[in-house]
């Protein structure tokens, strides 16, 4: 069942409402940092099928390979690693102080405004339950001034399920808002980063010829790019791409003036990363990628360089050092419960990196750094 | 060494955008190495010799400094920017920066309701001149290097980036002297130290040391109502005990005090509470390193003006020579 | 159990800050040499002591194939100080590995210079500190060391450089509790030397390492390279963890001598968690579990991701009052801490491969 091989093809695979129905199931999943999966489970059924190798590893990343095809016995291919992320920001429950009401860790970077008052699922059967807020006939008008302190919310099951009920103590959860189609965008929560994740299952199954595909799904990026390192190791790849999410800032400035810190614009196609906080992008990557999308008349932008991480940033510090470089999906509203992404930048992002791997050839790294 | 040291430090070279330097560097080493390699990171590693028995020693210094990158070019020509590496932005404020093409600029700040307290980098900006986004030469992503020329004070030495190019430049001077040595040779100028010691990690994996040395600048102690450190300047080059970042293998540490007091060195001894250098990810690559570090004392690290004693610097080197060419060993 | 006990206080009296581990590593290595084949220290200054498996074939001598191989780390470096100057005959410090400054004043500490000289920690008076608040609590900064010297003498004794640990001295509760400084870590190194003993008298299938790593408490350089160097199968990072006391009531604290404890989170294979608890109830060893969301504090976290990844486990020993110098600990939670890690080295067969259950298959096409 894998793809034809051949000439690389100038018709680029098209993201299509399958596509677009295995994004709703990957969004909706919960798939907390350390407890993967359910994601993991739907990338392993999707790539079967195309792999030569899968693997998963002692963290639970999956690694999987699709080996090219050399058309002269002097070339040798790229190894090229691909990366995006499984796991999404979330919620562990820490105890049980019954009548269905949990303590509950942050898994990740979650602003804490982000949480009272929303609906959540927790555990394998996605049992309901919300964060609850002291009603405002109750709060002091000094009190409105004030976040709600992390420690004073908790996750309300109802009284049904008290002590010794369904949930438990270290149960996962995740916002509960389900993955929505809107016009020309995409609601979802865990777009962040369920869009590279369905991007990488397209590339295994469309993999060009003239590279190696070395694909990992990792796990544990945001609580501290965990997975990326060793999937890194293990591949010992010449080069790396990560796809990932960026937030889009590009909101209307309160003055009306420039909005300057935007990091990104929604609709103005995939973010090319120069620099985080996490990685310095190697230039040569940076100037092959720019090139291949103004060649090919594909939209893209240059993230604003500045603070984030990808998994780029474990990934180029492993071994001898891997030049690496991000390419992510511009997105409203990241790590909240329900974040926006437009059609066309995911689509527009897929093309820019097939079209890229299909390029690629060991010139690209000839130079030095 | 002097002029070395002038030629080096004014090369605009921050994190990530080694190229001018590293190209200098190289020059300079060729005719002293039997092999110069750069990495998948950036680092330039020169290989001294084919010396087989004794150690194998990685010594490494970095060749970027902290700089600034571009992240808009509003519609007037105004740059905005992040920093590269721990800038203290209170020394932006009126500097000035050069970008790798050459291109000049000062900075600028927005108008703050406080005039004593340092805004943040958003309300900073740069002006190279330009009236508008499409006159302006540089574009996001571009860097800059902090501008400010070398001083020859006599004693004392003053420029940016003397973190680390003092550190380039006693290896370089010690490949220059180095007459024989027992040991197998690895002098590493390294990428990227100032974002996280990230080309440390990589060099080390790759060249697997029995031994390894950073040569990187420490603060010092002796300015008015400073922090309270027991390093001056003038008084030797110093020998790290620890810093934020590790704890140096006391054997090294025994061992540079043993060569030092040997060879009639002035040292001192370095505690720093504030920065760490690229020993740290020497010391826990692959199975461990044991590490040091030789540190040359320097005031307003991290400033446009960083300032260090010649004296130092030259005894830095004859330390280093001492310690690559006995027959003395840590272990 | 009185031998626990009294090499549990011999450890506690000795020095091994983070960086200088030499003194406490040589006392461990005494204690394990009869009870491991090969022992050794690490480029870092980790003790390595190994048990050699019976593998496939049932005999410790066979050299078939390369036996599978568990890892437990105990780290076994002290927090402290370190001079950082001296002035007048008195000395400047600043912390080795993390302390509440507020715990010092008054301290009775050994200063390490070129002989081991005791010393008080003192707060100077407000008035010869710059712009503090008189009654807030003095920083770690403005804190002196007072060796009872004259400054001619200090100078001549001590350096910047030297280590200054905390003197406090072991204090027995009947023969159950005990207090001291440097039960963190040292409380796990006992459990690990009581675990080598009960393996020594049983069979297992696989080789056990036994690990002291140094700099846990700055760097974690011991366990990353210890694992990077012994590459197991398994690595078992067995610490200290908060004990329920005066302040400490929370989920985040466990009762004292009730118990050990199994930490759950991202840093944590949950499938080896699952073995280990079903264990401990089989084996009616008291374990409760740790929730870990974050980091989970211990060796673990360095040891999760080094090279290809190996999956952890995180064993947790109840502690009052942790990095003061009166600790305190349970022995009966030593004990079951040992016990637990012997009997869940000697269930492990020769074929096991660890695997993540629930909802991942690992049957795909050509591979285990």
């Amino acid at each position: 069942m894998k793809t034809k091989r051949g000439a690389i093809s100038k018709d680029l695979p098209k993201l299509r409402s399958a596509e677009i129905q295995l994004l709703e199931r990957l969004c909706n999943a919960i798939s907390v940092s350390g407890d993967e999966g359910e994601v993991r489970e739907i990338v392993l059924e999707q790539v079967k099928p195309y792999a030569d190798e899968v693997k998963i590893d002692a963290l639970g990343n999956v690694l999987v390979t699709r080996k090219g095809i050399t058309r002269r016995s002097d070339t040798r291919r790229l190894r090229v690693m691909l990366a995006a992320h499984m796991d999404e920001v979330g919620f562990m429950i820490v105890n049980d102080e019954g009548e269905g009401i949990f303590r509950f860790g942050v898994v990740g970077e979650i602003d804490s405004r982000q949480l009272p008052g929303h609906a959540v699922k927790v555990g394998s059967d996605h049992i309901p339950a919300v964060i609850g807020a002291k009603p405002v006939h109750l709060v002091e008008e000094s009190d409105l001034k004030h976040v709600f302190p992390l420690d004073d919310l908790r996750i309300d099951a109802g009284p049904g399920n008290g002590k010794g009920g369904k949930i438990k103590v270290g149960d996962w959860a995740t916002f509960a808002i389900r993955f929505k189609r809107i016009g020309p965008s995409l609601r979802a929560k865990a777009l962040d980063d369920r869009v590279g994740v369905a991007s990488l299952i397209e590339l295994v199954k469309h993999a060009p010829a003239n590279i190696d595909l070395l694909a990992a799904f990792t796990v544990q990026e945001e609580v501290g790019l965990r997975g990326a390192g060793v999937a890194a190791y293990a591949f010992d790849p010449d080069m790396a791409i990560v796809l990932d999410c960026t937030p889009a800032n590009d909101l209307p400035d309160w003055h009306g003036e420039e909005n300057i810190q935007y990091n990104t614009h929604l609709g103005a196609g995939p973010a090319i990363y120069i620099a985080d906080r996490a990685t310095l992008s190697d230039p040569r990557l940076v100037r092959f990628f720019i090139e291949t999308a103004e060649v090919q008349g594909i939209p893209y932008q240059l993230r604003q360089p500045g603070g984030g991480g990808t998994d780029a940033g474990a990934i180029h510090r492993r071994r001898i050092g891997i030049p690496s470089i991000s390419i992510s999906v511009p997105t409203r509203y990241p790590h909240t419960a329900a974040s926006i992404a437009r059609f066309s930048d995911w689509q527009n992002t897929f093309s820019l990196v097939y079209t890229a791997l299909s390029k690629l050839t060991s010139e690209v790294l000839a130079g030095e750094r | 060494m002097k002029s070395l040291i002038q030629k080096l430090v004014e090369i605009p070279a921050p994190s990530g955008y080694e190229m001018q330097i590293r190209a200098a560097v190289k020059v300079e080493i060729e005719p002293f190495v039997s092999e110069v390699k750069i990495d998948p990171l950036g680092n330039l590693i020169a290989h001294k010799d084919a010396a087989s028995g004794g150690l194998k020693i990685m010594v490494a210094a970095h060749m970027d400094e902290i700089g600034i990158m571009v992240t808009h070019v509003d519609e007037n020509g105004f740059i905005r920017f992040t920093n590269i590496g721990s800038v203290y932005l209170r020394t932006c404020i009126g500097g000035r920066v050069r970008f790798l093409n050459g291109t000049v600029g000062v900075i600028g700040i927005e108008r703050t309701d406080n005039r004593s307290e340092v805004p943040p980098v958003e309300k900073m900006f740069i002006d190279i001149g330009a009236a508008h986004r499409k006159d302006c030469p540089v574009r996001v992503g571009d860097v800059a290097a902090f501008d400010c020329p070398f001083l020859d004070m006599g004693d004392r030495l003053v420029a940016k980036a003397m973190d680390d190019r003092i550190g380039v430049v006693v290896l370089i001077e010690t490949l220059r002297q180095l007459k024989k040595t027992p040991h197998q040779l690895y002098f590493v100028f390294s990428a990227q130290e100032e974002v996280g010691t990230r080309g440390a990690i990589t060099a080390a994996y790759a060249l697997e040391p029995d031994l390894g040395l950073a040569v990187d600048v420490t603060s010092t102690g002796d300015t008015p109502k400073g922090v309270k450190m027991d390093v001056s300047l003038g008084k030797g080059p110093a020998i790290k005990v620890r810093d934020t970042g590790m704890l140096s293998d006391p054997r090294v540490v025994d061992w540079m005090v043993r060569i030092a007091q040997k060879a009639h060195i002035p040292y001192q001894f370095e505690v720093l509470e504030n920065g760490s250098t690229d020993a740290r990810s020497i010391q826990i690559a692959r199975a461990g390193v044991p590490s040091g570090c030789l540190s040359v004392p320097c005031r307003y690290i991290h400033t446009p003006s960083e300032m260090v004693d010649y004296s130092d610097v030259q005894n830095a080197v004859r330390l280093l020579l001492e310690l690559l060419s006995g027959e003395d060993k840590p272990f | 159990m009185k031998e626990l006990m009294s090499f549990l206080k011999e450890m506690i009296s000795i020095a091994g800050l983070s960086g200088y581990e030499t003194p406490i590593r040589q006392l461990i290595e005494e204690s394990w040499r009869p009870l491991t084949d090969e022992l050794h220290v690490s480029k870092v200054g980790s003790l390595h002591g190994l048990q050699k498996g019976e593998g496939a074939t049932g005999s410790r001598s066979t050299e078939s194939g390369p036996r599978p191989s568990i890892l437990f780390a105990t780290h076994m470096d002290a927090i402290g100080l370190m001079v950082t100057g001296v002035v007048d005959g008195f000395l400047r410090v600043t912390e080795v590995g993390g302390l509440d400054p507020r715990v010092l004043p008054g301290q009775l500490v050994i200063v390490y210079g070129r002989e081991d000289l005791p010393g008080v920690i003192i707060q100077p008076p407000a008035n010869l500190l710059p712009n503090v608040n008189p009654d807030a609590p003095v920083s770690i900064n403005h804190l002196l060391v007072d060796t009872g010297l004259l400054p001619q003498q200090v100078s001549k004794l001590v350096r910047t450089g030297d280590l200054v640990s905390y003197a406090q001295e072991p204090i027995e509760f009947s023969d159950e509790y005990l207090a001291g400084h440097t039960l963190d870590n040292r409380a796990a190194v006992a459990a690990l030397t009581y675990c080598l003993e009960l393996l020594r008298k049983n069979r297992h299938a696989w080789d056990v390492w036994a690990v002291a790593t140094v700099q846990e408490e700055e760097t974690m350089a011991g366990a990353v390279t210890s694992t990077y160097d012994l590459r197991p199968k398994i690595a078992v990072a067995v610490d200290v963890t908060f004990a329920k006391g005066p302040g400490v009531s929370d989920y985040r604290a466990f009762s004292l001598g009730k118990g050990i404890t199994l930490g759950w989170g991202p840093n944590i294979h949950p499938t080896l968690h699952k073995m280990v608890k079903e264990l401990a109830d089989k084996l009616e060893i008291p374990c409760h579990l740790d929730p870990l969301p974050h980091r989970s504090g211990t060796d673990a976290y360095g040891m999760q991701i080094v090279a290809e990844g190996v999956p952890t486990v995180v064993i947790g020993i109840p502690l009052r009052y942790m990095h003061t110098p009166v600790e305190m600990v349970a022995i009966k939670d030593i004990q079951r801490a040992g016990r637990l890690m012997a009997e869940f080295a000697m269930q492990l067969e020769p074929e096991f491969v660890v695997e993540l259950t629930g909802k991942c298959r690992q049957e795909v096409e050509g591979m285990l």
